[in-house]
């Protein structure tokens, strides 16, 4: 009798942790179902093409004459930043990674990692804050830009925020690399530079585009900062001083206003939709490397 | 390195060593100066409102005097209870990731599919919860809605970490134990989760402070800009309530309340940066501690 | 031991959690809890009242929540508020739509005024402005896009305007397209800001900017420009002097809905709202109280808000 309740509480437990470990999937793919169900009304909606919503700029979704929904200048918007801010963080990165793996005696070493660590703890609202308050008056001063909030205060916050991504897992990825390389480099009189440059960049190749690949996710999918500090415009930007608006930032700002069940709602669900691919696409290429240096 | 013989060709190798050291770490100093510039910025403009009266009162006078008592404990009911959700489903996750999972196609899809899961940007998460909690179960704008939604977000972080603390754990623990005719899960619950609790806990730190910062996902599930709460009362809200939280009270202090004195939204990120970066070195410390008495 | 102390932990939780729960449940039953919900103009108002409020109905727990006029109008509809929040008049369809899903009317009180003032830099040397003017600067095709064909100089040579908008569904964009631009779209390429306190912040600064909001957003660190109805004739300060006499061209009343008649509970904080002590916070926070004891009507505030 015990003992066949213990089975019974064991199959039940077992049962239980697939449950759970299939959880996982089962959010990825409810996030998406869902966020498609209730865009899905769309497709029949005579108000709306989808080719205008790729390929206009025209976003009046409250308009008294036409309503337009044309999302091509939040997508310019956002793929400015992100890679504005790329352009910083991924060098920035990988220098910083390479002078905490190599360069770096080991006690430092610790506690640079643990500031790098609290850098990524930074909540994306306190960016915004601080893109809003700090950073945006310093650009006003020093540049010739007619706003503060613009493409370089959201660039330069994204890439703040992504940098610690890409620092600490560049640093695993050097971790990864056998010491037997640096010591057969070092007996042939390379020096630690030359050991960085020619032996462990490529050696960790893998591990360090995973690492720009994931911050360039993070970055792509942040909401609060760029939402408070990159200026909000619809307009495909001509310079770095420009403001913009991005997906992410036209969701937050507009999804609170638009009532359930109107066009206004299932377009910004399709926005939704749309940024859902990008970071999967990113993530799953992320993930992709990463497998494909694990097997070698 | 030797100084002995120090042709031009060695010292040019030795100029370009300082050179590449000193640049490498000019990109740290890079990415360290803003997080230090910032957190002074933020204490030094917070200093005047950095009291203990502005951790234990309401928000007055149309929010332009006063503390942020509700908003902090708001937080802190979406964090406990976004945790309770995100921990055991996590933690079981990780374990069926670790433990039972074998290399095939499916679980391949599992793998991706966390990390993918950790890779959704947060406003999609807010998508989620409005469209799925508030309206599609009916739960409305609540606590529950918004930690159920903050739940499902920071779950990845638990599983991370729980199973880089599973993979640990040696092999040879495992199998001693089976020897003994345990079961696996007989296994896993005495050998298994205690030799990993430190990195589970770790994990589960982290996405307090994960929890804690978040805005985007509770803007539209949960959090309001004003609550009147009574003075006194521990447990303030029910479950079905909407309630305020830190994030949302710093993103609306500083867009849509004309006339407060600067040192108000500062000393609210102040404190948002101050919880977040306690919680993070709690982790920290801990994950130090654990290493240090195992080795 | 670590076994133990683990399960202890689960034990702990679980507690905790019921709690919590079993606490809150019970608090529940004790306050009943007014949701109110929309306009952010209203916002700080809303939570002004609701913070004095707490003194006079202890029993009363008062939650207010932005997101838009619109917004509290189509949750009000749903009945997921009991008080909406709205610094525009409901719209047609609106009515319409709580009739055919509801069979109620929302009912509409008038709880204060408000006049749409327009800000600039404080080193902006304008004073006065036109509603055409107005007009020309943020709508589609407009002609005035430099400082300079105002024959305004702005200091640091920065002639171009900044546009600074609301987001494309706040009742306060909504009123400015259409009792200033005539219904017509804005021009994109604005910055669309998402408070009124942004907008503020934005102008004060940047040298080139201009903007619009609410009177009760005013600082010192902006300048409100006087605006006239139309080239020729006399312009007025959004002061609440003017915005009584509907002297001011773009004043509007500031309105709060409830589906049906209002429950007790309901009906006895509109009364509040509408009473000389809910009047003194409208005036402490910046904007019009309405006139007392006349006829409280929507066109109480004369302007463009009346029709």
């Amino acid at each position: 009798m015990w003992r066949r309740w213990r089975k019974l509480k064991e199959a039940f437990i077992e049962a239980l942790i697939r449950l759970c470990g299939i959880s996982a999937t089962i959010f990825v793919v409810g996030i998406f179902l869902f966020v498609c169900r209730e865009a899905f009304p769309l497709r029949h909606n005579p108000d709306f093409h989808l080719t205008e919503f790729f390929l206009s700029i025209q976003w009046y979704p409250t308009s008294e004459i036409t309503k337009r929904y044309g999302v091509l200048a939040m997508i310019a918007g956002t793929f400015s930043v992100t890679l504005l801010s790329m352009l910083m963080a991924a060098p920035l990165g990988l220098g910083a990674a390479i002078y905490i793996s190599e360069f770096c005696a080991p006690r430092p070493r610790e506690i640079l990692k643990v500031l790098v660590e609290l850098l990524a703890a930074i909540p994306s609202v306190v960016w915004g804050f601080a893109g809003l308050t700090i950073t945006s008056r310093l650009i006003v001063r020093f540049t010739s830009a007619d706003v503060g909030v613009n493409l370089l205060n959201g660039a330069v916050l994204l890439a703040l925020m992504s940098v610690p991504i890409i620092v600490s897992l560049a640093e695993d990825a050097f971790k990864a690399v056998p010491d037997s390389y640096r010591e057969a480099a070092i007996a042939l009189g390379a020096t630690r530079w030359q050991t960085t440059w020619r032996v462990l960049l490529p050696a960790a190749r893998n591990g360090l585009t995973a690492a720009v690949l994931l911050g360039f996710g993070r970055a792509i999918g942040e909401t609060m900062a760029v939402l408070m500090a990159s200026g909000h415009a619809i307009t495909i930007p001509h310079s770095v001083l420009d403001p913009v608006r991005t997906l992410t930032a036209n969701i937050a700002a507009e999804l609170g206003e638009a009532p359930a069940e109107s066009t206004h709602y299932q377009v910004l669900f399709l926005t939704g939709v749309l940024l859902f691919l990008i970071t999967f696409v990113v993530n799953l290429s992320a993930g992709l490397v990463i497998r494909r240096e694990r097997r070698s | 390195m030797n100084r002995f013989a120090t042709t031009p060709l060695v010292q040019a190798k030795l100029r370009q060593e300082a050179l590449a050291s000193y640049a490498a770490l000019g990109m740290l100093v890079c990415i360290l100066l803003p997080l230090f510039g910032m957190v002074g910025d933020l204490v030094w403009q917070a200093a005047p409102s950095l009291t203990w009266q502005f951790l234990t009162t309401a928000p007055t006078h149309g929010m332009r005097e006063g503390g942020v008592r509700p908003a902090f404990i708001g937080t802190l009911y979406l964090v406990t209870i976004s945790l309770a959700v995100a921990t055991p489903i996590g933690v079981l996750a990780a374990v069926y990731l670790t433990e039972y999972a074998q290399d095939t196609w499916f679980n391949r899809a599992v793998n991706i599919a966390v990390l993918n899961l950790a890779g959704v940007p947060s406003i999609v998460h807010a998508l989620f919860g409005l469209g799925a909690f508030v309206y599609a179960a009916q739960l409305g704008y609540s606590i529950l809605s918004a930690s159920l939604t903050l739940a499902i977000m920071t779950m990845p972080v638990i599983i991370a970490s729980t199973r880089e603390a599973l993979l640990s754990v040696p092999r040879s623990y495992r199998e001693a134990c089976w020897n003994l005719g345990a079961s696996r899960w007989q296994t896993i619950r005495a050998i298994v989760l205690p030799n990993a609790l430190s990195g589970i806990l770790t994990g589960v730190i982290l996405q307090v402070s994960r929890a804690a910062g978040e805005t985007a996902p509770i803007m539209f599930t949960g959090a309001v800009f004003y609550k009147a709460i009574q003075p006194g009362t521990l447990l303030p809200y029910a479950l079905d309530e909407q309630c305020m939280a830190l994030s949302m009270h710093l993103y609306t202090l500083s867009t849509q309340t004309p006339g407060v004195a600067a040192s108000i939204p500062n000393a609210t990120a102040v404190l948002l940066l101050g919880l977040v970066f306690l919680v993070n070195s709690a982790a920290i410390g801990l994950r130090t501690f654990l290493r240090s008495r195992g080795k | 031991m670590v076994r133990l102390w683990s399960r202890d932990a689960v034990w702990c939780l679980g507690v905790l959690l019921t709690m919590t729960t079993g606490c809150s449940a019970g608090r529940g039953q004790r306050a009943e809890t007014l949701r109110v919900r929309g306009s952010d103009t209203m916002l700080i108002l809303a939570q002004a009242w609701a913070e004095s409020y707490a003194k006079v109905d202890a029993h009363a727990a008062i939650e207010v929540a932005g997101g838009g006029s619109g917004q509290g109008i189509a949750a009000l509809l749903k009945g997921a508020i009991d008080i909406a929040n709205c610094s525009r008049n409901i719209k047609s369809e609106e009515v319409a739509e709580a009739r055919a899903n509801t069979g109620k009317e929302p009912k509409e009180f008038v709880v204060g005024c408000d006049a749409l003032a327009v800000f600039v830099h404080r080193d902006n040397p304008m004073d006065e402005i036109t509603i055409n003017q107005l007009a020309e600067i943020y709508r589609v095709g407009g002609s005035l896009n430099r400082w300079s064909q105002l024959g305004a100089r702005i200091p640091a040579g920065r002639d171009r305007i900044v546009r600074v908008n609301r987001q494309s569904s706040s009742g306060t964009y909504e009123f400015f397209r259409d009792h200033v631009l005539g219904k017509r779209d804005f021009q994109l390429g604005s910055l669309d800001m998402n408070g009124s306190k942004e907008v503020v912040d934005l102008i004060a600064s940047t040298p080139g900017a201009i903007g619009y909001s609410g009177m009760a957003f005013a600082a010192a660190d902006v300048k409100m420009l006087r605006v006239s109805p139309a080239p020729g004739k006399p312009a007025y300060a959004p002061s609440a002097a003017n915005v009584l006499a509907s002297h001011y061209p773009i004043s509007r009343s500031l309105l709060v809905y409830t589906l049906g008649e209002p429950e007790p509970a309901v009906q006895k904080y509109i009364d509040w709202m509408r009473s000389p002590e809910g009047q003194r916070i409208v005036s402490d926070i910046g904007y019009v109280p309405i006139a007392l004891g006349g006829k409280l009507t929507a066109n109480t505030c004369g302007g463009a808000g009346a029709n």
